[in-house]
């Protein structure tokens, strides 16, 4: 898929002005009994309709916890959002009651986890699971909620659904358990869909069917997706756009092939490098230098700067805002940014 | 059904993902960055840089480790120090009551009976005219020696057998298990008034091979859970295959990394084993007088308990205090070595 | 489902000889045996002396365990000394006994899990902080202490509830008692359902079910106390064992004519076939109680019932 492709999709999706979900300014922190960690700490992204955003880091970067608090689910206490707006639909999401949050969550917006295993619960048959979300939200009876379940299961391609929705979680292979969690997602034909990490768990070949049926999902539904990961190979050939963070901030934001062919922050640029490829057998394979960054003290400045090959003192001292990145010329680059003192460097140099 | 095989779950997917990208190269991941272990939630308290320290170490180290963060914890903790410094202190009256009372619990002036606390006598006397302070601080070396010794007894016998029953499996651990289960099945109070009632003399010792025979099953099984969840561990296997030899994996491997629980269950069986030898003394077929024990002297009181209340209440002030530092310190002990519940 | 039967059914089947068994050989090789075997069949001393010499001391303790073991299966429990049958004591006494452990189980199951799910739900605040101080309170005064204080206090003192248990025993009678024989057993289930339910709404599947917006009290009944449940609800089987006990203590205090209070008597004029009888059936009820709960668990946890 070339990059004009992307965004033509992109473009044909949007057929509203507002996108469907906009992040501004977000900043979530947990309070832990050793202080105070700031996981989140002013994160923008957008999300339209049909459109797909990968959101790539590593543990602790915050892409789980910053779209756990899109979703509301959060664990609070400790975590807190502490600033900025949600805006799902134009509504600012934090300013809704629980009950009014609630009625979302799951109807509008749903959420696919990483570990299919461990989030369907043990006891319940997988048909009492999906059929709980018409149950709440639609008020369906037993019998009705049952058969929804079955229909769901069908189309999420999981073979011999009508003696299967009476099995529990555990009867299932990784592959199946994770088209259960996207039925689940599924159920009530949500706008948007958070999936996080959601093919990590499973082996290679079952990870590309679960990928192929959620972005045919999405096309057929017109959903925005939110694809967290932090396997680049998983966000080419699905996302339309990344957005790479890294301790609690987006780093760089870019259209997917753009991204891979030139990246205009040190960060993305170390985890590209790090990729194993063929044609550089028997070399040894580049890493980048240090640590994640400990959230309860973050280096001042850029969070990357310790471990960052560019960096100057410029770097030790201020952060750098997300630049709207252009070409050598000027000529702008439309959705590219980079929170890099030297994005200029990066890019071009 | 062809999809039923049970599926490895829990497995750290940066390891998978790690190992499929050499076999797929153009599979792009983290690569290298995967090395760290992550975790597979953006677990905070991971993300420190300590958590890279843990990379590598020995499982003595870990073992080493786990104790030396249980002790700092421990330091820290009130409960700890306020149950440390009661069991200090009652240890000292077991030991050496003349320290603490210069009266006998057995120089009794029946004029006095049942009277009230008066000066020199600050917990009054009982039904015979005994002093209930003297006989209070005397009853601690009973209640303290079953505690103990029963403890230690049942805690040993336990772990032995749970070890040999975990690290073996097999027939032993089926022969062991079903032995526990049958002594688990006697409910210990009623087992209690079976058995002491038919053994003629009621010395402390036969009440602490009582709770011994009877409160092993429960460290064996702990044991028996600890032992089978260290073998499983990688540097276990690991040792194995460098061919340590059976008692050497067991001393060495194994037990350092199953002693937590064992120790925890333990602490605060201490505790039970106290009100249980107490109870048995209450239903008269525990300790048996001239032994001075606050079960004895709170049953005996109990008659009498509307009218002069102070002389069940004072022995029974004290039993509960012992029971419940042991207890709190059972608490702390595994709030320190179960770092899972912080 | 089937197969887990009848493998735990198997597994019963030695656990219930050696119980029994030992508690058959401790009473008849540490007591008298005479006064057991032949104490329905020989009411003159002498010719019991007679039969021990020529019979009693010379069977194998396995013989006359099987000898009893049939009475047991056939329902004759041998007779006491004042000529009563075992078994009919057992069953008027029994009942009674029933009523009480009924009473105090549904006050442990209502509270321990009512006062576990508060605390575990509000961990770490005052509510949780005021649940923990007060079970291990509870847990540290033996259950005769708490009786005595609580019956002095309420029954005699403040004259809130009768101070013993009345004839025939009615409900009304049995809160106080059936409250102090639950009171530690309610302590150790509020500790246990507050651990289970702290580590288990930290799990991924509560999350899930937050994620699919079913409202809180759902999530919470639905997910989080479905699951937090099963292992206590094994603590409670093994538990009946322990109120069964404890029944002994408080029938005493209470004076309720029940199990406890017969085994006691028992215990105190040298009964044997009383103690015997009476002990061997708490045990095959302790056991039993014990298998319903394994099949209860298999019940609520389908990855045993299908392993």
């Amino acid at each position: 898929m070339s990059s004009t492709a992307v965004s033509a999709r992109a473009k044909t999706g949007d057929t509203e002005e507002t996108p469907l979900l906009q992040v501004r300014d977000l900043h979530v922190e947990f309070r832990t009994r050793d202080g105070v960690a700031k996981a989140v700490n002013g994160v923008n992204y957008s999300v339209r309709a049909g459109e797909t955003l990968a959101i790539l880091g590593e543990s602790g970067s915050g892409k789980s916890v910053s779209s756990q608090a899109v979703m509301g689910i959060l664990d609070s206490p400790p975590g807190f959002v502490t600033g900025g707006e949600i805006l799902f639909k134009g509504r600012d999401l934090l300013k809704l009651s629980n009950e009014e949050r609630r009625k979302v969550r799951g109807a509008q917006m749903a959420m696919v986890f990483q570990d299919a295993l461990s989030s369907l619960n043990p006891v319940h048959t997988v048909g009492t699971q999906l059929g709980e979300m018409y149950r709440v939200h639609k008020g369906s009876s037993k019998k009705e909620a049952k058969l929804k379940a079955v229909e769901l299961m069908e189309r999420v391609g999981i073979p011999g659904a009508k003696e299967r929705v009476n099995q529990y979680p555990h009867q299932f292979s990784g592959g199946m358990r994770q088209r259960v969690m996207i039925a689940m997602a599924l159920a009530l034909e949500p706008d948007l869909i958070i999936a996080d990490e959601p093919t990590t768990a499973l082996d290679v070949t079952v990870q590309a069917q679960v990928m192929e049926l959620l972005g045919d999902l999405q096309r057929e539904y017109d959903m925005g997706l939110i694809l967290i990961t932090h396997d680049l190979g998983v966000v080419a050939d699905v996302a339309d756009k990344i957005a790479v963070m890294y301790a609690g901030r987006i780093v760089e934001t870019a259209p997917v092939h753009e991204l891979y062919a030139r990246p205009a922050h040190p960060y993305t640029r170390g985890l590209l490098d790090s990729i194993p490829r063929l044609d550089q057998k028997g070399q040894e394979l580049y890493a980048i230098k240090g640590l994640p960054p400990n959230l309860l003290r973050i280096p001042s400045g850029c969070a990357f700067n310790p471990r960052c090959p560019m960096a100057q003192d410029i770097c030790r001292s201020e952060v750098p805002p997300l630049h709207a990145v252009t070409e050598e010329d000027g000529r702008p680059l439309p959705g590219r940014g980079s929170a890099c003192h030297f994005w200029k460097e990066t890019l071009h140099g | 059904m062809p999809d039923q095989q049970p599926n490895k779950h829990n497995g750290v997917p940066e390891d998978s993902s790690t190992e499929l990208s050499s076999a797929f190269p153009e599979t792009p991941t983290l690569g290298a960055m995967g090395a760290q272990p992550l975790l597979d939630k953006e677990d905070l308290s991971h993300s420190a840089p300590q958590s890279a320290e843990a990379v590598g170490v020995t499982d003595r180290e870990v073992a080493r480790s786990l104790w030396q963060d249980a002790w700092r914890e421990l330091r820290r903790n009130p409960v700890f120090l306020i149950s440390g410094v009661l069991i200090v202190l009652l240890l000292l009256v077991a030991i050496w009551p003349g320290l603490f009372d210069s009266t006998s619990p057995l120089s009794c002036d029946l004029s006095k009976s049942q009277l009230g606390p008066t000066s020199g006598h600050p917990f009054g006397f009982d039904t015979q005219g005994c002093d209930v302070y003297a006989r209070t601080i005397h009853g601690a070396r009973a209640s303290i020696t079953v505690g103990v010794f029963a403890t230690a007894g049942a805690a040993l016998l336990g772990t032995l057998m749970g070890g040999l029953a975990g690290f073996f499996g097999g027939w032993i651990d089926a022969v062991i298990s079903r032995i526990a289960d049958i002594f688990f099945g006697i409910p210990i109070l009623l087992g209690g008034l079976v058995f002491l009632s038919v053994i003629p003399s009621q010395s402390i010792w036969v009440v602490v091979g009582f709770i011994v025979v009877l409160g092993w099953p429960q460290i064996a099984r702990i044991a028996r859970g600890a032992v089978i969840t260290a073998k499983q561990q990688d540097y276990v296997t690991a040792a194995q295959a460098l061919g340590a030899g059976n008692s050497r994996m067991l001393l060495r491997h194994i037990m350092p990394n199953a002693l937590a629980p064992i120790i925890v269950v333990a602490t605060i069986a201490l505790g039970t084993y106290i009100s249980l030898e107490a109870t048995l003394s209450y239903l008269g077929v525990g300790l048996k007088p001239p032994t001075v024990s606050w079960g004895i002297d709170i049953s005996s009181a109990a008659d009498t308990f509307r009218n002069a209340p102070h002389m069940l209440l004072f022995p029974a002030g004290a039993l509960c205090i012992t029971i419940l530092a042991f207890i709190m310190l059972g608490d702390a002990v595994r709030d320190a070595l179960d770092p899972k519940l912080r | 489902m089937g197969r887990y039967v009848i493998r735990r059914l198997l597994q019963m089947i030695p656990v219930f000889i050696g119980t029994t068994f030992i508690i058959f050989a401790m009473v008849h090789a540490l007591g008298d045996p005479v006064n057991a075997l032949f104490g329905d069949k020989a009411p003159d001393p002498a010719v019991a002396a007679q039969l021990r010499q020529s019979l009693g001391l010379n069977d194998p303790l396995w013989l006359q365990y099987l000898h009893y073991m049939r009475g047991i299966f056939t329902g004759d429990l041998g007779k006491t000394f004042s000529g009563e049958q075992v078994t009919s004591l057992l069953a008027s006494a029994y009942p009674t006994t029933l009523k009480l452990t009924a009473v105090a189980f549904s006050i442990e199951v209502i509270l321990g899990i009512g006062l576990g799910l508060v605390s575990g739900l509000r961990r770490g605040k005052s509510v949780d902080t005021l649940v923990m101080v007060f079970t291990l309170v509870v847990i540290s005064i033996p259950v005769f202490v708490i009786g005595y204080v609580l019956q002095y206090l309420l029954g005699v003192k403040w004259g809130i509830v009768n101070a013993t248990a009345g004839y025939g025993a009615p409900i009304s009678d049995l809160i106080l008692p059936g409250f102090v024989l639950a009171s530690v057993s309610l302590a150790y289930v509020a500790r246990l359902t507050r651990t289970t339910v702290a580590e288990n709404s930290k799990a991924d599947y509560v999350r899930t079910a937050t994620a699919k917006g079913l409202p809180r009290r759902r999530v919470i009944t639905h997910h989080l106390l479905r699951n937090s449940l099963i292992p206590v609800i094994t603590f409670l089987g093994t538990d009946l064992g322990a109120l069964m006990g404890g029944a002994l203590v408080t029938e005493r205090i209470f004076n309720i004519q029940g199990v406890g209070y017969w085994l006691y008597q028992g215990i105190v004029r040298q009964n044997t076939p009383t103690v015997v009888g009476f002990v061997t059936i708490l045990v095959v009820v302790y056991l039993l109680a014990n298998l319903l709960v394994d099949l209860l668990y298999a019940v609520l946890d389908p990855r045993i019932r299908y392993a």
